[in-house]
């Protein structure tokens, strides 16, 4: 799935950057996944401001929270910070 | 004050994809910077931790322009940005009304490396914000220590041995350092409490004239703890007084509203074991023949508390029981 | 296009560039005072406290942080002009590669001197030898005049949309930096004119747009990554093309600007002064060529087909110039201000003799070093060198390939 890499004439000068972050997944660094109980969260979004990956989004649409599991490398901050104990962190590979 | 639901609308300046280990603070510092900008902002940032991971070419994670020159040039960099824009926009050469300069850099190149270019920004008052973020050491390298690092802390410059319980120098002042230029506004602030951190950010922007905002950002890596706790122990460093929050402006301390509350209530201040105990930077400590730095390490924050309350015009308390 | 009247006036080198500065339209200038440079800031800061110029000037604790401001202000952007000399340079070191490497056209002028210990404040080449690879274009002055000439040209050529390369240019310390002379000017308006305002190059952003390269919250890039193996060598290859393409504009430029000022420099790369029918020659950079020039004059006189050959852009290195004028002589000398310890000659001989290997035949070429820390290189140290040539010219043999020439036993 990598692409060649591109020749010195194909890219700008002084390195400057042409790819977001956001097309590199750190979700497979994971070892244990957070798993939210809906019924349990209180939606006060602290998971939000606390997450350093930026992988818990608000969606407007569905007005409820959203754990993006591309980005998410399971440091279980979010689980250790909620405070209605709405989240868990589970073992990845796991049932 | 802004809610948590109006900052999930705010746009991701620092974006995910970026390639700090899990549970590192200095990210989610970063994440709560980029969150309460107040318009066009250019970064510049030293090298380290948070260079390295955001910027993996061709990746970067930054919404906002970004520049990185070498480790001890945020302050220089930023000084030449500044300038920049202000001739620019007498020429009319840029349209924005005015663009926010901010300079991010690591304990190491903000105590060590950076301190002279910081310095001699602060002194000829560059309209900026630098931004320590402080992880307490070299942990891009491969946790050495800093100017930063706190006393007793094992690092692999400072290692706990049999003799040597690490690091054996104590955490160099550097807001008051900063205080000391006399610059408009200086500030101490912790992901812990995100609400604080951010006002201060806004503040820093604001005032005319060099800000400095002293981040502290846990290392899960290089404070060997676990990465789930990473906000936990930032609450611990504020409340066992290990790291105060407060603001200087204009020269004049004040403490920010979590360490006012201990201040007034003496019996809220935790005991700095506490702390300790969730780093394993700090193992060696408890063993018996060097627990007498604990006991260093104690005495050493009660002094500096009171210190700082004395500066801030609060009555002294008496020491914790420890 | 008529040459424009100009006016003449006494300016030292250190002045000149000043002058030059001034006249350039510098939105940023970032400096340090170091010996024998400072007259240049302080000109400078002249200029500024009377409202001569429309420049912010950062007057910086270091050149370290003079040279990282200038970089970050040509990345927002701006013109940017630093000037630093010897240990200003050496403190700068990491940051003249960085500037390069970030494609900022920052112009600098370095009145050489020599590097420490022991601690000398005269002229010689080793600050900027030490900052030859670095990939800063390097243009050399002979007199005060070229330096203001030069100054104005480094500008046009630094930010040319295609190259995007840092221009330095030399001037020998206090021989060049401190000694005054007649020194014509342009108007201000034509020099205006002739720098113009700076031009970006597009470049890719994230979506794949072409945005100008700059610092804009408008277009957001992020300039100075983490490079990996992956590509920080195709980016080194880039630098190295930037220096395929400058022989082109450096020549467009000063052709440009001499039919402005009716002043040229040789072609630009290259002044070879006697040099065509000459059987020995002497190779050098900088002030000293003024010296030789009147040695080659008296030589001349008596019948020696002397010349001597002045190197102006020791980068981009003009290969085929140097190699045309050099290859069919009988014996070629180096004057080199600075040594390579322990590597068989100063560094320039390196670079002339290592251009010699290309030629058609290979004249006997000898090294001098000369004139460390300010010592003086009279006319009759230059005298003995072409007599030493005559001989190797005669013999076809060279008895020294290095000489330390004006050095006590």
């Amino acid at each position: 799935m990598s692409q060649q890499p591109k020749g010195w004439k194909e890219i700008s000068i002084a390195g400057v950057c042409w790819k977001p972050a956001t097309d590199y997944h750190t979700g497979d660094w994971r070892s244990f996944k957070p798993v939210r109980d809906p019924k349990k969260c209180t939606k006060c979004l602290l998971c939000h401001i606390v997450c350093p990956d930026a992988a818990i989004q608000w969606n407007k649409e569905t007005q409820d929270i959203e754990f993006n599991y591309d980005f998410c490398k399971g440091c279980g901050i979010c689980a250790n910070e909620c405070g209605a104990k709405a989240i868990v962190m589970v073992q990845e590979g796991g049932e | 004050m802004i809610t948590i639901k109006e900052l999930t609308e705010k746009p991701e300046l620092f974006t995910a994809g970026h390639r700090a280990c899990a549970g590192c603070g200095p990210a989610i510092a970063l994440r709560q910077i980029m969150k309460a900008l107040r318009g066009p902002t250019i970064v510049t940032e030293a090298t380290g931790c948070m260079e390295v991971v955001s910027t993996i070419y061709p990746y970067t994670a930054w919404n906002v322009p970004w520049v990185h020159t070498a480790f001890e040039t945020a302050a220089a960099n930023a000084s030449g940005i500044e300038a920049a824009l202000k001739v620019l926009k007498r020429k009319k050469r840029i349209t924005h009304e005015h663009v926010d300069v901010i300079a991010l850099a690591g304990d190491g190149g903000t105590y060590d490396i950076g301190i002279q270019a910081l310095s001699g920004a602060a002194e000829r008052g560059h309209d900026f914000l630098y931004v320590l973020y402080d992880n307490e050491g070299y942990m891009n390298t491969g946790i050495q220590r800093s100017g930063g690092t706190p006393l007793g802390a094992s690092t692999t410059t400072s290692p706990a041995g049999t003799v040597i319980p690490g690091k054996t120098q104590h955490k160099k002042p550097i807001a008051d350092i900063m205080v000391a230029h006399d610059i408009p506004y200086v500030a101490t602030a912790s992901i812990g409490y995100w609400q604080d951190l951010m006002a201060k950010v806004r503040k820093g922007l604001e005032v005319e004239g060099p800000a400095f905002l002293h981040v502290m950002a846990p290392c899960p890596r290089g404070w060997r703890s676990d990465t789930a706790k990473t906000m936990e122990i930032s609450r611990l460093a504020v409340e066992t007084c290990v790291f105060p929050l407060w603001e200087a402006v204009n020269g004049e301390y004040g403490l920010s509203p979590i360490s006012k509350a201990i201040a007034l209530k003496p019996d809220r201040k935790k005991p700095v074991e506490v702390y300790l105990k969730m780093q394993r930077r700090f193992a060696h400590l408890f063993q018996p023949k060097f627990q007498h730095i604990i006991k260093e390490i104690q005495d050493d924050t009660d002094k500096r508390w009171n210190r700082l309350l004395k500066k801030c015009n609060i009555p002294q308390v008496a020491v914790s029981k420890t | 296009m008529a040459i424009i009247e100009q006016k003449t006036i006494p300016l030292n080198g250190d002045e000149a560039v000043a002058y030059a500065v001034k006249q350039s339209d510098v939105d940023v200038v970032a400096a340090y005072p170091i010996t024998p440079q400072t007259i240049i800031v302080e000109r400078f800061s002249e200029y500024v406290a009377n409202g001569e110029v429309d420049t912010e000037f950062v007057c910086v604790e270091s050149e370290h942080s003079a040279l990282a401001a200038s970089l970050t202000a040509s990345l927002t952007g701006a013109r940017a002009f630093t000037a630093t000399a010897s240990a200003g340079l050496a403190l700068m070191h990491e940051m003249v590669y960085v500037t390069a490497g970030c494609r900022a056209p920052v112009v600098m002028a370095v009145t050489n001197r020599a590097l420490s210990a022991p601690i000398n404040i005269h002229c010689d080449h080793s600050d900027v030898m030490a900052e030859r690879d670095s990939g800063w274009i390097q243009l050399w002055a002979e007199n005060a005049q070229e330096v203001y000439d030069s100054i104005i040209q480094a500008f046009r050529i630094a930010e040319h949309p295609d190259l995007m390369t840092p221009v330095m240019v030399n001037l020998d310390g206090f021989f060049l930096s401190h000694t005054l002379e007649n020194v014509q000017v342009l108007p201000d308006n034509v020099v205006r004119k002739f720098v113009g305002i700076r031009q970006y190059p597009l470049v890719s952003d994230t979506q794949g747009k072409k945005v100008p390269f700059k610092l804009d919250p408008d277009f957001p890039l992020t300039m100075g990554p983490l490079d990996l193996p992956d590509y920080y060598f195709e980016h080194k290859r880039q630098q190295e093309e930037a220096m395929h393409i400058a022989p082109k504009i450096i020549k467009q430029v000063h052709d440009e600007y001499a039919k402005l000022s009716g002043r040229s420099y040789g072609n630009g790369f290259v002044d070879a002064y006697n040099v065509d029918d000459a059987e020995i020659v002497t190779v050098c950079l900088g002030s000293t060529a003024g010296t030789t020039k009147t040695v080659v004059d008296q030589l001349r006189s008596k019948g020696i087909k002397a010349g001597v050959l002045r190197v102006r852009t020791l980068r981009p290195l003009p290969v085929e110039d140097i190699m045309r004028a050099l290859e069919n002589k009988k014996a070629v000398a180096v004057l080199d201000r600075s040594n390579s310890v322990g590597g068989q000659g100063g560094p320039f001989f390196h670079e002339i003799r290592h251009v010699l290997y290309g030629a058609q035949s290979h004249p006997p070429i000898v090294d001098y070093v000369y004139g460390l820390g300010g010592r003086d290189m009279p006319p009759a140290l230059i005298q003995n060198i072409y007599k030493d040539l005559e001989e190797i010219a005669k013999t076809g043999k060279v008895k020294n390939l290095v000489q330390f020439a004006g050095v006590r036993e």
